[in-house]
């Protein structure tokens, strides 16, 4: 094995993922429980069946599937779940929250999570580039509907 | 005055941790009648029973307070101590200072000056109790079991072979229920109905068991011991003395209707039995579809029976008997598919459940046992199924698992996967629940030999497209949307009670659950007796379960019910309400207020009379006659306002 | 019979043949929609929030200005209004807390929001409540006409505002049954047309429409008709940028559901303006004998 090699699994090594550490303080913190808070949903009843993944129309353009949101929730993890596109693909069309047998509300979940997101940062999207064009062609409700997800 | 012995126990912390026990007893022995009082660690110990006993003959008491935990636990343990020495059972009493005092209350004062109080007040009972004897009840040593699946021809078999003669009532022209419907069963793969007919045949030509087809309950009243019931034979319009089972008038009658027993894949004919080895085996007529109770004509079955064995004016024949035990085992369903749009909702042909795919893998189903699907005959090659299908979805459906079908899906795949090498077997799941014996084993095998690919997670949707279904699934695991055009699909619907068995648990006055099935008396400790003494419960009527399970606890309901034929009579609480005859105006109250139809108005008389085997203590008779004349044995209105004034002063 | 109606903005804009057409068709049935003297936007997207009753403002205005006019039913056309507007109503008025502190907040409306202000109805339910026979009746160029009805997500999800089952509505079906067409089973009738990504993700609502109007045209459908005017949109204006990307695109037209039953009971077409639709009707219409 050369030097060259040995550099180069270094640098792989600090693009791996690490472990996550798990322990009370993280699951019972305020960053933890906040989206069940805003949402008021109890994400402890989902049992990770896969259906609103399996049923949501947006899923292959998100980086993270809807279940697997959840799953994060559960796990604390919500600093992760604000870096993935995920909620801001969702398109609020309710029917992972149809689907779930376990009464899960997903689409309230997703909202909670933006919620968090803008709360801090107040925009998700620049107004100023959204085309001209577009703009006065579009039925209101899409640009209402848009600012509403998107902007505090 | 009556000399009464008092005992007070510790319980080790349990009351003399929070009442001062040595202290009642230095302040009650001076306690008119008390010409003993002692506390003990343990009164129900060995040592502790010796105690009374000795007391009993050394100071000839004609009473005994116990007071000690509450009487479920140790009543009868006591009374069997005072027996043993001569004492009569009925005068000794409990007086509950632990569950109703030291555990519930934390002041140390107020717990004992209240365990006193109770202590006294039962001293004041015992003063007045009677000797009494408990009430003997014969019983009627026949036994009656309803419904002729694995489960009842268990319990029937088990109970016939101990000696006793079994009324075994199926609502089905024939015995065998479900698992005659089999194709094989888990983990042997043994073929099920060979496994079964052994035990039909047997249940048959059993010269104990007297069995009852296309039969139904209609009736029932009395208690443990003492049952009558009312059985409605169904007219079968065949007289089955002359009729020796030849299948000439099946043969030959031109109505088709589509068969129960093969899932509607298959036809039958109006004058049928539902399988070839049916037993009894002979056929039965269903009227709603034959051509002659329609239209008046046709009679082809008469015309051909060389035994001359149909009759068309046969009717219902309404039995009465006497039984002294009930066995329940009326069996599952399945969930329908028209509950399930998502899935098609039962419009589509090839999405179907899992008893109609074991009819298809069946040698003596409609397909004779050759994997085809409904719609068009051909074999499928890409299968997928779909275990969870209305079982563990309290949002839409039932809340509970249906325990059996991670088996039985298992077993369909690696079946399947038997006839068809080539084909692809798919099997959505959420888990595996493989519990019994092999079992693990058994699931191992079809994934790793059979190749069954097992996709962690539920399908939303499925449609048709062009011959397939299209499948739109996801795989937890891999992190995946799948979607598979599956030529066939199979759904491992939930397990329900079997219709009919809600009504039929009302008439027999037994509990079921919110689902509909049968309550059990103990979740853990009595799993096969329901509320009601002597009605016991065998099978999914119960609760889902597989085959060992089933015939495992119909031989536990059989031994209850053996161990109950097994006594000499019932004993009953003599704690009863008599009438004073002389004192009861016959105004009929106590009639009214008796939850057990125990009492009665007697017309010539105008008084009222009391069935002391119904009769179960309750009192409300008591508190409701307005001139005394209903008191209720050793709780008197004198006794209970004596009881009163020593509590208030 | 007289009710109130909430049109909503974007029904006084590019849905214009929404109303007009929708508002035609139930004088028809003796019903006379009556615009809310005041309304106010309903916000579009049912907020679904726990912590910030701010954002159900909106709606709740509405409902107290249509109690104020005394009729006990509000019609509204628009899928995202009927949504918003009824989970509002049942978000607040569930609750005795939230409803004491929206009343709290509100000073200037007149009175208290007590949740059962008016019966919040769509237009579908409200033809079926019409009935088939009636709606027979009125049939003045019977057409046979296949037509694939797109319900999208708002009319049937959540369950608590559901007008059918969301698993298997059949309202629409029956409905175009009644007036005689043939209604087309295709697979994606419920799918989301990809809503307001419109703007932000024009590639979902391509890759949405793509698929629904790709699977009706395969199940036979000449006509797609839809009760939301960005469905509308999304499934209109964005089909015709595929037709124009691709030239082997089959396109259907898109049309409201009561643009198609007006000209079916012989209302004059000029009630429509045909010129906003992208994927141009008038061709199939023509031909169908319905123009």
């Amino acid at each position: 094995m050369t030097a060259m090699t040995l550099l180069t699994k270094s640098e792989e090594i600090n693009t791996m993922k690490p472990k996550i550490a798990l322990n009370k303080k993280i699951l019972q913190s305020a960053g933890a429980t906040q989206v069940s808070e805003i949402s008021g949903v109890n994400v402890f009843a989902c049992y990770q069946c896969g259906n609103c993944s399996a049923a949501c129309p947006a899923v292959e353009f998100m980086d993270l599937p809807p279940h697997q949101v959840i799953r994060l929730v559960q796990m604390g993890l919500t600093a992760e779940l604000l870096k993935t596109n995920t909620p801001w693909i969702c398109l609020a069309c309710i029917n992972c929250t149809v689907k779930c047998p376990r009464g899960v509300d997903i689409a309230r979940v997703m909202e909670g999570l933006r919620s968090i997101f803008l709360r801090d940062k107040f925009e998700h999207i620049n107004l100023n580039e959204i085309e001209r064009r577009l703009r006065e062609d579009l039925p209101q409700i899409a640009l209402i509907a848009n600012f509403r997800k998107n902007l505090q | 005055m009556k000399k009464i012995g008092v005992f007070i126990c510790h319980c080790g912390i349990n009351i003399a941790g929070t009442v001062d026990v040595k202290g009642i007893a230095e302040k009650l022995k001076n306690y008119p009648g008390v010409v003993f009082i002692q506390d003990y660690k343990y009164m129900c110990s060995d040592p502790g029973q010796n105690l009374i006993r000795e007391q009993i003959r050394e100071l000839g008491l004609e009473a005994v307070v116990v007071a000690a935990c509450s009487p479920t636990l140790h009543e009868a343990t006591f009374r069997r101590a005072v027996e043993s020495v001569g004492m009569n059972p009925y005068e000794c009493e409990i007086a509950n200072i632990r569950e109703q005092c030291s555990w519930v209350h934390h002041d140390k004062t107020a717990a004992t000056a209240k365990a006193e109080i109770i202590i006294k007040s039962v001293i004041e009972k015992a003063r007045l109790d009677e000797d009494l004897a408990p009430v003997q009840v014969p019983i009627t040593r026949r036994a009656l079991v309803i419904g002729g699946g694995v489960a009842g021809m268990q319990a029937a078999l088990n109970i016939a072979n101990s000696g006793f003669e079994v009324l075994l009532v199926e609502k089905n022209p024939s015995i065998g229920g479900r698992m005659a419907q089999l194709s094989e069963t888990f983990p042997t793969l043994d073929c099920s109905q060979c496994i079964l007919t052994p035990k039909m045949v047997e249940v048959a030509q059993h010269p104990r068991i007297k069995l009852l087809t296309y039969s139904e309950l209609t009736d029932v009243s009395g208690f443990v011991g003492n049952f009558r019931v009312t059985i409605r034979q169904k007219a079968r319009y065949v007289d089955w003395q002359k009729c020796t089972g030849c299948g000439v008038c099946m043969e030959k009658c031109p109505v088709k209707v589509a068969s129960e027993f093969d899932s509607q894949l298959a036809n039958r004919r109006a004058i049928y039995t539902p399988f070839p080895q049916a037993v009894p085996n002979k056929p039965v007529l269903d009227r709603p579809h034959c051509t002659y109770f329609k239209t008046g004509k046709c009679q082809i079955c008469k015309k051909l029976c060389p035994f001359d064995a149909i009759d068309y004016d046969q009717q219902d024949v309404v039995l009465t008997e006497e039984v002294g035990a009930i066995v329940v085992a009326t069996g599952y369903d399945l969930y329908g598919l028209e509950h399930l749009p998502e899935y098609g909702a039962g419009n589509i042909p090839d999405v179907i459940d899992g008893l109609t795919f074991e009819r298809i893998l069946s040698a003596s189903g409609p397909f004779s046992g050759e994997v085809r699907r409904p719609s068009d005959g051909k074999v499928p090659q890409e299968v997928v199924f779909i275990k969870c299908v209305g079982s563990r979805d309290p949002e839409n459906h039932y809340p509970y698992c249906s325990k059996v079908c991670c088996m039985y899906t298992t077993k369909h795949a690696m079946l399947y996967k038997h006839r068809v090498p080539d084909g692809q077997a798919y099997v959505f799941y959420m888990d595996v629940r493989a519990d019994g014996k092999g079992y693990e084993e058994f699931y191992q095998r079809a994934a790793e030999e059979d190749k069954v690919l097992y996709l962690r997670g539920k399908v939303a949707k499925m449609y048709r497209d062009n011959g397939k279904i299209i499948v739109c699934g996801y795989d937890t695991l891999s992190g995946e949307n799948v979607e598979i055009g599956a030529d066939l699909v199979v759904l491992a619907t939930a397990i329900r009670p079997a219709q009919g068995a809600v009504e039929l648990a009302k008439l027999l006055k037994i509990q079921v659950d919110q689902h509909g099935f049968l309550t059990e008396a103990h979740p853990k400790l009595r799993p096969v007796e329901s509320l009601t003494a002597g009605i016991f419960l065998a099978g999914c009527a119960q609760s889902p379960r597989d085959i060992p399970d089933t015939v495992a606890q119909a031989a536990g309901a059989a031994s209850m019910v053996t161990t109950l034929f097994a006594r000499e009579c019932l004993y009953h609480e003599p704690i009863t309400t008599g009438v004073n005859e002389e004192l009861c105006s016959g105004c009929g109250i106590c009639v009214a207020v008796c939850p057990y139809d125990a009492r009665q108005l007697h017309r010539e008389k105008h008084v009222v009379e009391v069935n002391e085997v119904l009769c179960e203590g309750c009192g409300a008779c008591a508190a409701a006659c307005p001139s005394g004349a209903a008191q209720q044995r050793n709780f008197k209105d004198a006794q209970l306002i004596n009881m009163i004034k020593a509590i208030l002063t | 019979m007289e009710l109130s109606y909430y049109p909503g903005c974007t029904l006084k804009t590019t849905a214009r043949n929404f109303e007009t057409t929708a508002l035609a068709v139930l004088e028809l049935f003796d019903m006379q929609a009556r615009e809310l003297p005041e309304w106010y936007c309903c916000g579009v997207n049912f907020s679904q929030v726990q912590d910030n009753l701010m954002l159900q403002l909106a709606p709740l205005r509405t409902l107290m200005r249509a109690k104020q006019t005394g009729s006990r039913q509000l019609l509204t056309l628009c899928a995202m209004c009927y949504n918003t507007l009824r989970r509002a109503q049942q978000f607040i008025g569930e609750d005795e807390a939230r409803r004491a502190t929206i009343n709290d907040f509100m000073d200037h409306e007149g009175g208290d929001f007590t949740g059962d202000e008016v019966e919040i109805i769509d237009i579908l339910t409200l033809l079926k409540q019409i009935g088939p026979d009636k709606l027979q009746a009125r049939i003045t160029r019977p057409v046979s006409l296949q037509v694939a009805p797109y319900y999208g997500c708002l009319l049937l999800r959540p369950r608590t505002v559901a007008i059918d089952d969301p698993n298997n509505p059949q309202i629409m079906e029956n409905l175009l049954s009644a007036v005689g067409c043939q209604p087309v089973a295709y697979p994606f009738r419920t799918d989301c047309c990809a809503s307001y990504q419109i703007v932000n993700e024009p590639q979902i609502v391509h890759s949405q429409t793509k698929k629904i109007v790709t699977s009706a045209v395969q199940h036979g459908a000449e006509l797609l008709v839809v009760l939301c005017p960005l469905c509308h949109y999304n499934l209109d204006a964005v089909q015709a940028e595929i037709a124009r990307a691709e030239r082997t695109f089959k396109t259907v037209p898109v049309l409201y559901f009561t643009q198609l039953l007006a000209l079916i009971f012989g209302l004059p077409a000029a009630l429509n303006d045909f010129g906003t639709h992208r994927i141009d009707p008038v061709p199939t219409l023509k031909a169908k004998g319905l123009l």
